[in-house]
C-alpha cells in the first residue's frame, strides 16, 4: 500500500472498497455478473410477457421454433421459451433462498461454536459431524417430503384466508419446501468454515485488545469477529448457489423435486431427455440456460475469492 | 581477486501500483573467506539483493534492470538455468530466516542434509551420509549419529538452524548467503550460531554474506559492512571504521538511535535528527545531512537526568504474589491425553507508581503469559494480583479494564482491519461512557492522535493504510483512550526497525512523564529493556530468577542465567571492536 502524507480528513479506503475495486478489474467476474443480471432479468421480468407455460396444445406438439413459439413447443405443445423462463425462476430462487437460509444458520452456528469453544464447541461440532455422515440427498428428500405433506393444507389455507390465486399458490407451496429443505441442510460445511475462521480471528491480537478494553462478549463477536469472517463466507456461499441449483435439478430429474406441470430447469432437462433422439433441442436449450448460469456463478465466485483475498489486509 | 562481485545491480518490481526500485545501483564485493554484513531496515533491498544473485525472485513482478553479479568469472544473472542450478547449493548456498518453515517437516533431518550432496555429486549414499553426519557434528548438533534420523519438529529452533547450516555447507560451497539467519532465535542461541559461523569460516574458508537488520550482530560477526537504505548502498567499509567514523548521515542516525547498554540519555535520537530525505516526484531520493546533528546529540546527553529514586516515597501500584498459570493441552472430553505446561510458576513482583519494570527472558519463558495473567486475559491457576491496594478478582475485572491496558507485539494484528481509526478509537470511549456526545468524543480522539504524533487527517483511514510504526502509535492511542494508569507493553517494539523503535520508545517515555504512567515492559531485547526500565526482572522457565535496579543488574548480575543472557548479547561498543581487531 503506497503511503503518502494524508490530506485533511482523507477518506480511507476500507477493505470492502479495495475488494470492490479489485473485483471491477476482473473481466471474467464482471462478465459473469452481467450474464447473471441478464438471466435474472429474463426470468423474472420477461416471463410476465410470455405465454402461459402450462397451456397444453396437443395439436401443436414438437413444433419447430417460429415467431409464435421462439424455442418451439414440447411433447404437450407447451411453449418451451416460457417454460424455460418460468423454470429459471424456480432454479434461481432455489439457489438464492437456500443459500440465504444456509448462510444465516451457518454463520451464527459456526461463530457461536468457534467463539465459545470448549465443550459447547465439541457438542455443536459433533452434531454437524453426525448430519454430515448421512448422505445429503437422502436427508433433503426426507425433509422435503415431510414439509410437502403440509403443502396441500397450506395452499388451501392461503387461498381461503388471503384470497390468493389458487394456481399461483399451489405452484409456490410445491417449491417452497424444497427451498427450505436445501437451505436447512446446506449450512453444515459453511458452519465449519466459519468456525475455523472464527478460531483464527479469535487469536488475533485485536480481539485480545478488545477484551483488555473491557468490551462485552457480544460486541466483540458481532463487531470484531464476524465482520472479519465474512470475506471467506461470501466466497464460499457464491460457490454454493450453483450447488443448490444443481441439487434442485438432480432432485427434479429424479422426480422428487419440483413436480410437473410446474417447471424448473431440472424438470425440463428430465422431460427433454425422454426425446433425446428425435427432439434434441428440448434437452439442449434448457441445458444451455442451466450451464450458462452455473458457469457464471462459478466465475463470479472465483473473482470474489481473488478480490477478497485476506492477504490484502496484511500489508 | 574477489570471490563475488556485485556491480551496479538494479532490481525493480513492476506492479500495477507502479515501479519500486528495490535494488538501485548496488555494488560491493566479497573476498574468499570473508564475512560481509549487509545491514538495512525493512524495505532497504538487502534480501532482494541476496535473492537476485541466485535468481530466486519471482519474475514478474521482479526484473533485473541492469548490472552484473560476477562469481568465478561468470555473470550469474545471464547463466542458463541448468548451469545456474549446478551453482546453487553447490558453490553458493543459502540459509533463511525461519528454520521452522525451511525444513521439510515430512523428511528426517539426515535425508535433507544428504540431499544437496546427492543432487550435486556422484557419491554413494553411504559416503554422503557419513559426510552429512560429520557436518552436523561440525555445526554443533550433539549426538548427530542418533539424532540425524529425527524429524524437524523434534529439534529446537536453534538446532533446526544448525541443521539448515549443515545442509548449506555440506557441499563445501565457496559462498554462503545467510538471510537473517538468527533473527528468529533467542540471544543465547544466536550467540552460538554466530560463533559457529565464525568457526566454519576459519576452518573451511567459506565466505559469508550475512544479511541482517541488527547492527549489533554485524559488529559481532562481520569483517566488513555494507549499509543499505531504500535500495542503495549508503556506506561500506570495515566494521571498525563504520562504527567509529560513520560518514553517511543515515548510518550515523542508525548507530545513534539504537539503545545499547551504554546509552545514558532518556530520549533516543532518531534517524530523522540526522537525515533529511526528500522524495522527488519520480521516486528518486535526495538525502541531506541535517546541520549540527551531532550537537543535538550532545544536547540530549546533557539533558540526561539520573532518575532519582528517593525523590518521593514510592507507592506500589501493582503487586503480584505467587502467581501460577498452568495450561492444559488437549481439550474436549478425554482426560487421558491432557498435559500440563507450567507457563508461569510462582512469580512475585511489584511495580511502583510511575516507574517501569522491565521483564526479560527468552522465548517460552512465560513472560507474555505473565503479562496477560496480570490483566486477567488468561486465567491464573493460583496467586494474587493486587492493584492499587485491592486484590483483582475475575468477576470485577471489567471495572479495572479502564485502569490497566496492554500494547501488543504485532501492530498489524492488533487493530481490527474493518474499522476506521475513528471507529477504533471511539469504541473504548463509548463502551466506558467517557465523554459526552459524539462531538466531544471526536475531540478526545483527535487529541489522542495528536498526543501520539498523528493527526486528525488520519481519522477516516483504515489500519492497513498505515506503516508499522504508525500502527503501533494507534495501538498506544487506543490503549490511552480509557485513561489507564498502568500499561503492559508486550514486546511492543520487537517487530520494528531500529529507527521506528526509537520513535516508539521515545513516545512511551514522553507519555510516562506527561501522564505519570506505570509500565510493565516485556521484551527479549536486553538493551531495549535496560533503556526503558527503572527496575528489571529476569525470567526463566516460568520463574523470576533475579530482580534488581536496572543499572545494577546489568553491571553486576547475580544469577548465572542473567550472566549468560548478558554475555550472549552481541557487543558493538568500540572498545570491544578495537580489541577484536587487534586479536585478528
Amino acid at each position: 500500500m503506497p503511503e503518502g502524507p494524508a490530506s485533511e480528513f482523507e477518506q480511507g479506503s476500507s477493505l470492502w472498497k479495495d475488494a470492490r475495486h479489485r473485483m471491477g478489474q476482473n473481466k471474467f467476474a464482471m462478465g459473469s455478473l452481467c450474464v447473471l443480471g441478464l438471466m435474472i432479468l429474463l426470468c423474472f421480468a420477461m416471463a410476465w410477457f410470455c405465454k402461459d407455460p402450462n397451456k397444453v396444445n396437443l395439436v401443436n406438439k414438437f413444433a419447430a421454433p417460429s415467431e409464435e413459439h421462439w424455442f418451439g413447443t414440447d411433447a404437450l405443445g407447451r411453449d418451451l421459451f416460457a417454460r424455460i423462463l418460468y423454470g429459471g425462476q424456480v432454479s434461481i430462487l432455489v439457489g438464492l433462498i437456500a443459500t440465504a437460509v444456509s448462510v444465516a444458520i451457518g454463520i451464527i452456528y459456526g461463530a457461536i461454536s468457534g467463539f465459545i469453544g470448549g465443550k459447547t464447541d465439541a457438542v455443536l461440532m459433533r452434531i454437524v459431524d453426525t448430519l454430515l455422515a448421512i448422505p445429503f440427498l437422502v436427508l433433503v428428500i426426507v425433509l422435503q417430503a415431510t414439509l410437502s405433506n403440509f403443502s396441500g393444507e397450506v395452499t388451501q389455507w392461503i387461498v381461503d384466508n388471503w384470497g390468493w390465486d389458487k394456481q399461483f399458490t399451489s405452484r409456490l407451496t410445491n417449491v417452497v419446501p424444497l427451498f427450505f429443505a436445501l437451505g436447512l441442510l446446506g449450512w453444515l460445511t459453511l458452519s465449519r468454515i466459519v468456525r475455523a475462521q472464527v478460531l483464527a480471528i479469535k487469536e488475533r491480537e485485536f480481539v485480545e485488545a478488545a477484551v483488555a478494553l473491557g468490551y462485552s462478549k457480544s460486541r466483540i463477536l458481532f463487531r470484531h469477529v464476524i465482520p472479519n469472517v465474512l470475506g471467506p463466507t461470501i466466497v464460499y456461499s457464491t460457490l454454493t448457489v450453483p450447488g443448490f441449483i444443481m441439487y434442485e435439478a438432480i432432485l427434479s430429474f429424479l422426480g422428487l423435486g419440483v413436480e410437473s406441470p410446474n417447471s424448473s430447469w431440472g424438470v425440463l432437462i428430465k422431460e427433454g431427455a425422454n426425446f433425446l433422439e428425435t427432439e434434441i433441442q428440448l434437452l439442449l436449450l434448457p441445458g444451455l440456460f442451466f450451464s450458462l448460469t452455473l458457469f457464471s456463478l462459478n466465475f463470479l465466485g472465483d473473482g470474489l475469492r481473488d478480490a477478497l483475498d485476506v492477504k490484502a489486509s496484511k500489508d | 581477486m574477489s570471490l563475488l562481485e556485485v556491480k551496479n545491480l538494479k532490481t525493480y518490481f513492476h506492479t500495477r501500483a507502479g515501479t519500486t526500485r528495490a535494488v538501485d545501483d548496488v555494488s560491493f564485493s566479497i573476498n574468499k573467506g570473508e564475512i560481509v554484513g549487509v545491514v538495512g531496515e525493512s524495505g532497504s533491498g538487502k534480501s532482494v539483493t541476496c535473492h537476485t544473485m541466485l535468481g530466486l525472485l519471482p519474475s514478474p513482478p521482479a526484473k533485473v534492470e541492469g548490472g552484473s553479479v560476477t562469481f568465478d568469472d561468470q555473470n550469474l544473472l545471464h547463466l542458463p538455468l541448468p548451469i545456474l542450478r549446478a551453482i546453487r547449493g553447490k558453490r553458493i548456498s543459502m540459509i533463511f530466516q525461519d528454520p521452522m518453515s525451511c525444513l521439510n517437516p515430512y523428511l528426517p533431518i539426515l535425508e535433507q542434509v544428504v540431499e544437496p550432496i546427492l543432487t550435486h555429486e556422484q557419491t554413494s549414499r553411504e559416503e554422503a551420509e557419513s559426510r552429512a553426519i560429520e557436518m552436523m557434528i561440525k555445526v554443533g548438533i550433539r549426538d548427530a549419529e542418533t539424532r540425524a534420523r529425527s524429524y524437524p519438529h523434534q529439534f529446537s529452533g536453534g538446532m533446526r538452524q544448525r541443521a539448515m547450516i549443515a545442509m548449506a555447507l555440506v557441499t563445501n560451497p565457496d559462498l554462503l548467503l545467510a538471510d537473517e539467519p538468527t533473527t528468529a532465535l533467542d540471544v543465547t542461541v544466536q550467540a552460538r550460531i554466530l560463533q559457529i559461523l565464525r568457526e566454519l569460516r576459519n576452518d573451511l574458508g567459506v565466505a559469508v554474506l550475512f544479511v541482517t537488520h541488527d547492527l549489533g550482530v554485524v559488529a559481532d560477526v562481520a569483517d566488513r559492512v555494507v549499509v543499505m537504505y531504500r535500495g542503495k548502498v549508503v556506506e561500506q567499509g570495515s566494521v571498525l571504521s563504520i562504527f567509529e567514523n560513520p560518514s553517511h548521515p543515515y548510518v550515523k542516525g542508525l548507530l545513534a538511535c539504537r539503545p545499547t547498554f551504554e546509552t545514558k540519555y532518556r530520549i533516543l535520537p532518531t534517524v530523522e535528527d540526522f537525515l533529511h530525505a526528500e522524495e522527488a516526484k519520480d521516486g528518486s531520493l535526495t538525502l541531506r545531512e541535517r546541520p549540527n546533528a551531532m550537537e543535538r546529540l550532545s544536547n540530549l546527553e546533557n539533558k540526561h537526568d539520573p532518575k532519582d529514586f528517593r525523590r518521593e516515597p514510592e507507592q506500589t501500584l501493582l503487586e503480584v504474589k505467587d502467581l501460577k498459570v498452568h495450561f492444559t493441552s488437549g481439550s474436549g472430553f478425554s482426560r487421558k491425553t491432557r498435559q500440563t505446561v507450567k507457563a508461569v510458576d510462582g512469580v512475585d513482583l511489584s511495580i511502583a507508581k510511575g516507574k517501569t519494570l522491565g521483564l526479560v527472558g527468552e522465548s517460552g519463558c512465560g513472560k507474555t503469559t505473565l503479562g496477560r495473567a496480570i490483566l486477567g486475559l488468561v486465567h491464573a491457576h493460583s496467586g494474587i494480583v493486587r492493584y492499587d491496594g485491592a486484590v483483582l478478582q475475575a468477576s470485577d475485572m471489567r471495572s479495572y479494564r479502564k485502569r490497566m491496558q496492554i500494547i501488543f507485539q504485532d501492530p498489524y494484528a492488533s487493530l481490527n482491519p474493518r474499522l476506521t481509526i475513528e471507529q477504533a478509537l471511539t469504541e473504548p470511549l463509548t463502551v466506558h461512557q467517557i465523554g459526552s456526545g459524539s462531538s466531544d468524543r471526536r475531540e478526545r480522539v483527535v487529541s489522542l492522535l495528536e498526543e501520539v504524533g498523528l493527526s486528525s487527517a488520519h481519522l477516516l483511514r483504515y489500519p492497513h493504510e498505515f506503516s508499522g510504526g504508525q500502527r503501533q502509535r494507534l495501538c498506544v492511542a487506543r490503549a490511552l483512550a480509557v485513561e489507564p494508569e498502568f500499561l503492559v507493553c508486550d514486546e511492543c517494539v520487537s517487530a520494528m526497525d531500529v529507527s521506528v523503535q526509537a520513535q516508539v520508545l521515545n513516545l512511551l517515555n514522553e507519555l510516562q512523564e506527561s501522564r505519570n504512567l506505570t509500565y510493565l515492559f516485556i521484551s527479549h531485547d536486553l538493551s531495549v529493556v535496560k533503556f526503558v526500565s527503572d527496575e528489571v526482572a529476569v525470567m526463566q522457565a516460568g520463574r523470576i530468577v533475579e530482580t534488581n535496579e536496572a543499572e545494577a543488574l546489568y553491571r553486576q548480575p547475580k544469577d548465572p542465567y542473567t550472566q549468560k543472557l548478558l554475555d550472549a548479547v552481541p557487543k558493538s561498543d568500540l572498545k570491544e571492536l578495537r580489541e577484536r581487531q587487534r586479536r585478528n
